[in-house]
């Protein structure tokens, strides 16, 4: 008897448990939920939102963190089924224009004291649709050539204002020490349409390379993708370390911060954190330079930002387009400076940052930064026309697929597994079918 | 000479099982090592071993998460689930290893077929049938994807189980006037207890370690601690010190919990259920 009393406790004590917890699920209005991602910037976003909540009270913020693949993956069934479950998501300028497109975001219109025009032209350009802006940049990114000044120095190397592809390879070949540990040159090779595909896009594009003709035909079977693909693979083989396919740009980050890689070809985001002493045991020999230039010389270059948009989905529209003024103005820009420091300042997005004389003072690569974001253009010409935008990506929804195969041939080359034409032979056979299979190509 | 070889065996086979067990082990051990380095020493190369201990990496994780909301989470869930699946399958296993029909077989294998679809085949589905009956981001729901998915595994084990008891002992039962409630219930049971408790223990560690519904189910008020654990994932920067601070506190209970229980769990899972 008193067993039976016991088990029946347990299951109504399980049932009170559980529908408390969907009671406890409903949205309590006012609340803003806000899916981002757990990059340093963002951090320090979370922490000093506090100040937000402070000057709105009647607004209450609720964070969900999320691996990016996943936080991508979450956000595009929430609107997409109109769930109704994020106020405020963190996107890049790939998602915007095709979501745009799709009627899945709020237009934003900030009032005048936001100063939108303060907005790099070329970051503001990539966030806006028909003329109307969707997202509004928390930081933006461009690409630039990291290396160690003391190796060069030691080699008796001096790094051009404007390096190409071939010097670079020389360089790398004159810095590797593999004995030592030390890697001439440290490239993305995970697998991955915003991993090893975004650096390989950036390079086909400066060898005349480009993923479609104006008939939306695949082109990885031409010969300046073949030289793109020789490079990469030739270099990283040669001069890389070893277990490429498994660096992204986490793992490059780690290799060069702890001294094992002479170059490194990447992202603008990483210049704050190698010239940081406290992430960084190279913090003092670091330089840096432009992006290297392949035959082709022009083509479009690569820019990235994280943005905050607003889902249609979102039932608090307004509020949600008061918290993302404010985590992108200028004011917001002043409060990091007075709390964390001017080197943490969310980076590549205004033009007031990089007119403080503070920021100079505390981010050595500032101007330079600027000026890659200043002048990148990912809608810029390649040596064909294309119908497409992007740099390293290509602006349509089927290039997380696409880019994320091919992502995985071209790290087979790499691993020995196939040969450079080998793998674009099946890329472009893997692409034409499915360009086929989403209509866009017959 | 024979016992000789018999020792050099067993010594030989001891050595490999505390091999494989170390080398099992060793990834766990890593990160539990990480955890108590900063992010600089966390990517040092080569591996720093000998190192000045910190906590600093906790002490960001317990700042910037709540850790015991996504611990709640995930024993509700856990605990919900194991217990609604072990209710609804013990009659299931009863009924398929003592009154077996013609089709019992293939509904074996057909509930053990629904394992081998890939999760996200029927995402959509679930996600929509979750959102309709308000049931996204709740413990419920969760609860109950989680029950499904290990239905047919507890199923098949607990028949496994009873399969083992003899039918003489439950028809005995049946002579003394036993009603098949009270057979399930006061004969079977008890035999099968230490099955059925390696099997419920199976359903929970499954359950704590479940990522792809946790993941995209939940977003705040029902996230587990995988969900924790995927929030400390950087696609831009080097945390791996708080990454692995976060993943020791997330694997801590159930490893803790696993060590407790595991003979238990060794033995309802090797020596069946009637010895």
């Amino acid at each position: 008897m008193s067993r039976l009393k016991s088990t029946r406790t347990a299951i109504c004590t399980l049932a009170l448990l559980l529908t408390g917890s969907a009671l406890s699920s409903a949205q309590a209005a006012g609340t803003l939920t806000i899916a981002t991602v757990n990059n340093g910037d963002m951090i320090v976003m979370r922490q000093l939102s506090q100040e937000f909540e402070k000057a709105h009270p009647d607004i209450h913020l609720n964070w969900v963190t999320l691996e990016e693949n996943v936080l991508r993956q979450r956000v595009t069934t929430d609107i997409a089924m109109k769930t109704g479950q994020f106020d405020v998501v963190t996107i890049g300028n790939y998602e915007v224009p095709i979501w745009a497109k799709q009627g899945w975001l709020t237009e934003i219109k900030p009032d005048a004291a936001y100063d939108v025009n303060d907005i790099l032209p070329s970051v503001r350009d990539s966030l806006t649709a028909d003329g109307k802006l969707y997202a509004l940049p928390f930081y933006a990114e461009s690409v630039m050539t990291y290396y160690r000044k003391d190796l060069f120095q030691k080699a008796g190397l001096t790094m051009p204002d404007a390096p190409t592809y071939d010097q670079i390879r020389q360089f790398a070949d004159r810095i590797t020490d593999k004995t030592n540990q030390v890697y001439g040159i440290c490239l993305r090779g995970k697998p991955g349409w915003g991993e090893n595909m975004a650096y390989v896009s950036s390079l086909a594009n400066t060898f005349g390379a480009q993923w479609f003709d104006m008939s939306w035909k695949p082109t990885l079977t031409s010969d300046a993708w073949k030289a793109t693909l020789n490079w990469y693979v030739s270099a990283l083989k040669a001069d890389g370390p070893p277990g490429a396919t498994s660096n992204g740009f986490n793992e490059n980050l780690a290799l060069f911060a702890s001294g094992h890689c002479g170059i490194w070809i990447d992202s603008t985001v990483a210049g704050g954190l190698l010239f940081d002493p406290k992430q960084s045991q190279v913090a003092d020999k670091v330089g840096f330079a432009p992006a290297p230039k392949g035959p082709y010389g022009k083509g479009p270059t690569w820019l990235w930002s994280w943005s905050l948009a607003v889902p249609v989905s979102s039932h608090q529209s307004a509020d949600a387009q008061t918290f993302i003024t404010w985590a992108t103005s200028k004011d917001y820009v002043k409060l990091v400076a007075a709390q964390k420091g001017w080197v943490a300042v969310p980076a590549g997005t205004r033009a007031s940052t990089y007119a403080a004389p503070e920021y100079a003072k505390a981010a050595p690569f500032a101007s330079f930064v600027l000026n890659a974001i200043k002048t990148a253009d990912p809608n810029g010409p390649t040596a064909q026309p294309r119908p497409y935008t992007g740099a390293q990506f290509v602006g349509i929804p089927e290039f997380q697929a696409i880019g994320t195969q091919v992502g995985q041939t071209v790290a087979a080359t790499l691993s020995d597994q196939m040969t450079v034409d080998q793998a674009l032979t099946s890329a472009q056979t893997s692409i034409t079918r499915a360009l086929r299979q989403s209509g866009r190509a017959r | 000479m024979a016992l000789k070889t018999k020792t050099s065996t067993r010594i030989g086979v001891t050595i490999l099982a505390w091999g494989i067990a170390l080398w099992l082990f060793f990834p766990i051990f890593w990160m539990i090592l990480t955890s108590f380095k900063s992010d600089v020493q966390a990517i040092s190369s080569p591996p720093k071993l000998v190192f000045m201990p910190t906590l600093s990496s906790y002490a960001e994780v317990f700042e910037r998460a709540s850790y015991w909301h996504f611990a709640l989470n995930t024993m509700i869930v856990s605990v919900g689930a194991t217990a609604i699946a072990i209710a609804l399958a013990v009659p299931a296993a009863y009924s398929m290893a003592f009154m077996p029909s013609k089709r019992t077989r293939s509904t074996l294998l057909w509930m053990l077929s629904t394992r081998m679809l890939p999760p996200v085949g029927v995402l959509v589905p679930i996600y929509l049938l979750a959102r309709n009956t308000h049931l996204l981001d709740t413990c419920t729901g969760l609860a109950i994807v989680d029950m499904l998915t290990n239905l047919p595994i507890i199923v098949w084990m607990l028949y496994t189980f009873f399969r083992e008891v003899p039918a003489p002992i439950l028809e005995a039962g049946r002579m003394d006037g036993a009603t098949r409630w009270q057979e399930m219930t006061m004969v079977l049971l008890p035999l099968a207890l230490p099955g059925i408790a390696s099997t419920a223990l199976l359903s929970l560690i499954l359950c704590w370690n479940e990522a792809f519904w946790s993941l995209n189910l939940t977003s705040s008020n029902a996230a587990p601690l995988t969900a924790f654990i995927a929030s400390f994932s950087s696609p831009e920067g080097l945390f791996f010190g708080k990454l692995s601070a976060a993943s020791t506190l997330a694997v801590a209970p159930i490893l803790i919990f696993g060590w407790i229980s595991q003979k238990q769990l060794v033995r309802g899972l090797t020596f069946g259920a009637v010895k």
